[in-house]
């Protein structure tokens, strides 16, 4: 789950690290008062939304020539009409996709005289299984960019879970930031504080870019993006009241309920499969066959008809999809009683598209047999090939 | 021979009385495995589907000699099942559970350095050795004995690996599906390992899927283990080549991020390693009879 700038940066606070003052708005009337609140007289208004590259984005509805979605502000007028011209358009950024998103919230923070950036992210790095910190002297870049072209100037600090975060790991991060006196000390201190917020939150990334150096000498998060581990949202029911679900895709929002995984892509084939891989798998079978998904979507181990129902009614949502591909590889459940379950959930949603099935497990011929008799035009299908040739035929058939 | 499992393995249940693990504990037990007792806290000394049930991991292996633990306690529990199983160092830990916060899992992963243990999963399907030892949800009517080692990231995508090379006739000897979560505790290296030391095993099958680079690595030690004379005819595939950037696909580890994970650098790195990769997971059965055709 992902909470935006404001919010990720009200939570760094309260494990002590520091951060320019900032108000969040929703409307131009709470972005002046709000500036009206800061010391002034630089101030920034932050469009936010959850995706990186804000800076640098574009507002659908404004000239190619305004500015983006962070804008300095040099008085409390400019904060109100950057806020006009930012509240309720569309910023597309490099993350957001050509849809861009619409920006309904803002954050006026006060302005500060940059003298550096750094880069600092937080992360489980897989290769060791541990809490890493990584860190470059070059902020306010990309910092794929950055490892790309300059390998030599990222620093990775792996933290063992048994001792936790050591004073020698903060001396580490100081020194490949280049850092002396006492913005080496605080780099030490500001480190501590994020990696104790990182595991105390259950934050499975947390990246600060840029980090920045004041002119008059205090190392201070600029930018923050966070994200949580889902699986461990339910012992931070503060952080998940953060959750903003205008950010998120309505039909994705509605499978969560049903316990499904669905993802919405771009193609015209809706996919229902039961296990991760089998599904992305079947994803790809289907564009090796010359079509395109138009969803992933993980029903899970217990394909009943309540599901299987509640799947067929969020694929179905989206008006490109032209047919359905089922793919349930039952395993220990039997294909008679899956059947019967579609059989039920297409009767439900009186189904219109083509429908290709393909069963695996025991009582397979069981399984066939009801789809067949069911009087619907289920096509069903041998194998994962076979299932994946039918609905890219029914498809072409349609359309 | 097989690997991990055998006729011999005693296993018990941690989280056994749940409606998952006793449904899968007796499915195990109608298999022919050696399951021998449960852990449930607090109902030591009452049975369940048969089998004693203990208050500890400790008190249930020493009661029964059993040497593997399955684990079907619920995500907030589950890492501190594993943590138990190997405080009472139990020798292999298979963990079913899906959906343990990954934090856990890297303290878990810590507390197996230096530990007796090795834990396959979590989010797995488990082990299984045909006719002889099921640990876990595999279900058991599509293996045959055989000759193919399975190791797998996904546990739909290892029984279409089993079922197509039951399919074919050449059986499995050991399947074991090491988990879909980015911290784990068995890689594809350890089960490689155990696969080209195990003379029943003549070809190997390797799923892996999109993030992290697992298969990276495993690709790079099949290639210095070759150079030391040990290979074996391998077939593999990655599920996720059709997988937008940025979107975690289903499982926590599936994900292409920053550049890294994709399907194709997968591909590339096994194939280099001299693993046939089929195009199609339909064809995972086909493309190892024509490896082994040579």
């Amino acid at each position: 789950m992902n909470v935006h700038e404001y919010q990720a940066k009200d939570l760094l606070a309260k494990f002590g690290v520091s951060v320019p003052a900032g108000i969040p708005a929703l409307t131009v009337e709470e972005a002046i008062a709000a500036a009206r609140q800061l010391p002034g007289p630089i101030y920034v208004v932050k469009a936010q939304i959850h995706a990186g590259g804000r800076g640098k984005g574009k507002f659908k509805e404004l000239p190619a020539d305004a500015k983006g979605g962070v804008r300095l502000a040099k008085s409390v007028d400019e904060v109100g009409a950057h806020a006009a011209d930012m509240l309720g358009n569309t910023l597309v950024t490099v993350q957001t996709g050509d849809a861009g998103k619409q920006v309904n919230r803002l954050y006026v923070t006060d302005g500060v005289d940059i003298a550096k950036e750094y880069y600092l992210s937080i992360v489980v790095d897989r290769g060791t299984g541990r809490v890493a910190l990584i860190v470059s002297t070059e902020g306010g870049m990309d910092i794929e960019d950055v490892a790309h072209s300059t390998p030599e100037k990222i620093h990775t600090i792996v933290i063992d879970p048994a001792t936790g975060f050591q004073p020698h790991h903060g001396r580490a991060v100081a020194f490949a930031l280049k850092l002396t006196g006492d913005l080496n000390k605080q780099a030490q201190t500001l480190s501590r504080q994020l990696y104790e917020a990182f595991v105390a939150l259950d934050s499975d990334m947390l990246e600060i870019n840029p980090l920045v150096e004041s002119a008059d000498g205090k190392l201070l998060v600029l930018d923050a993006k966070m994200s949580f581990d889902s699986n461990a949202l339910y012992r931070h029911p503060d952080v998940f009241a953060l959750r903003d679900e205008t950010e998120e895709d309505p039909a994705e929002i509605e499978a969560s309920k049903y316990d499904l995984a669905y993802i919405k892509l771009d193609g015209n084939i809706g996919c229902m499969v039961n296990g991760a891989g089998l599904a992305m798998a079947t994803m790809d079978i289907i564009k090796l066959n010359g079509e395109f998904p138009a969803n992933f979507l993980d029903v899970g181990g217990g394909a009943t008809t309540e599901k299987v129902t509640a799947a067929f009614k969020i694929i179905l949502r989206d008006p490109a999809v032209k047919g359905i591909l089922v793919n349930i590889f039952g395993g220990i459940m039997k294909c008679d009683i899956i059947a019967d379950g579609i059989v039920a959930a297409a009767k439900e949603v009186n189904l219109q598209v083509p429908l290709v099935v393909r069963l695996e497990g025991t009582n397979v011929q069981q399984g066939k047999d009801i789809l067949a008799n069911s009087g619907l035009a289920i096509v069903p299908a041998n194998d994962l090939g076979d299932a994946a040739k039918k609905i890219v035929a029914e498809v072409r058939k349609v359309s | 021979m097989s690997i991990l499992v055998n006729a011999n393995t005693k296993i018990i249940t941690q989280g056994m009385t749940g409606k998952t693990g006793a449904f899968h504990t007796q499915a195990a037990l109608d298999y022919g495995t050696q399951m021998v007792a449960g852990v449930t806290p607090g109902k030591g000394g009452t049975t369940h589907i048969g089998l004693p049930q203990y208050d500890s991991v400790a008190d249930a292996k020493a009661a029964t000699g059993a040497t593997a633990s399955c684990i079907y306690v619920p995500p907030p529990g589950a890492a501190d099942a594993i943590l138990e199983a190997i405080d009472a160092q139990m020798e292999l830990i298979v963990c079913i559970t899906e959906g343990i916060p990954v934090l856990d899992m890297v303290r878990v992963k810590r507390a197996l350095q230096g530990s007796k243990s090795r834990l396959i999963g979590p989010n797995c399907p488990g082990v299984l050795t045909p006719g002889e030892c099921k640990i876990g949800i595999m279900p058991g009517s599509i293996f045959k004995k055989g000759s193919v080692g399975v190791v797998s990231r996904s546990g739909t995508l290892t029984y279409e690996a089993v079922f197509q090379t039951s399919n074919i006739g050449l059986g499995q000897t050991t399947a074991v599906g090491i988990g879909g979560d980015p911290v784990n505790g068995t890689n594809f290296i350890d089960v490689l390992e155990l696969f080209l030391a195990d003379d029943d095993t003549k070809s190997i099958i390797m799923i892996g899927e999109i993030g992290g680079d697992a298969e990276e690595q495993a690709a790079q030690f099949l290639i210095d283990e070759a150079k030391r004379g040990r290979k074996k005819p391998m077939a593999g595939f990655i599920a996720g080549r059709s997988a937008p950037p940025g979107r975690r696909m289903g499982h926590a580890g599936a994900i292409v991020s920053g550049g890294k994970g994709d399907a194709e650098s997968k591909i590339a790195a096994m194939e280099a390693a001299g693993i046939r990769v089929s195009p199609s997971p339909s064809l995972l059965g086909e493309t190892l009879a024509e490896v082994l055709k040579g």
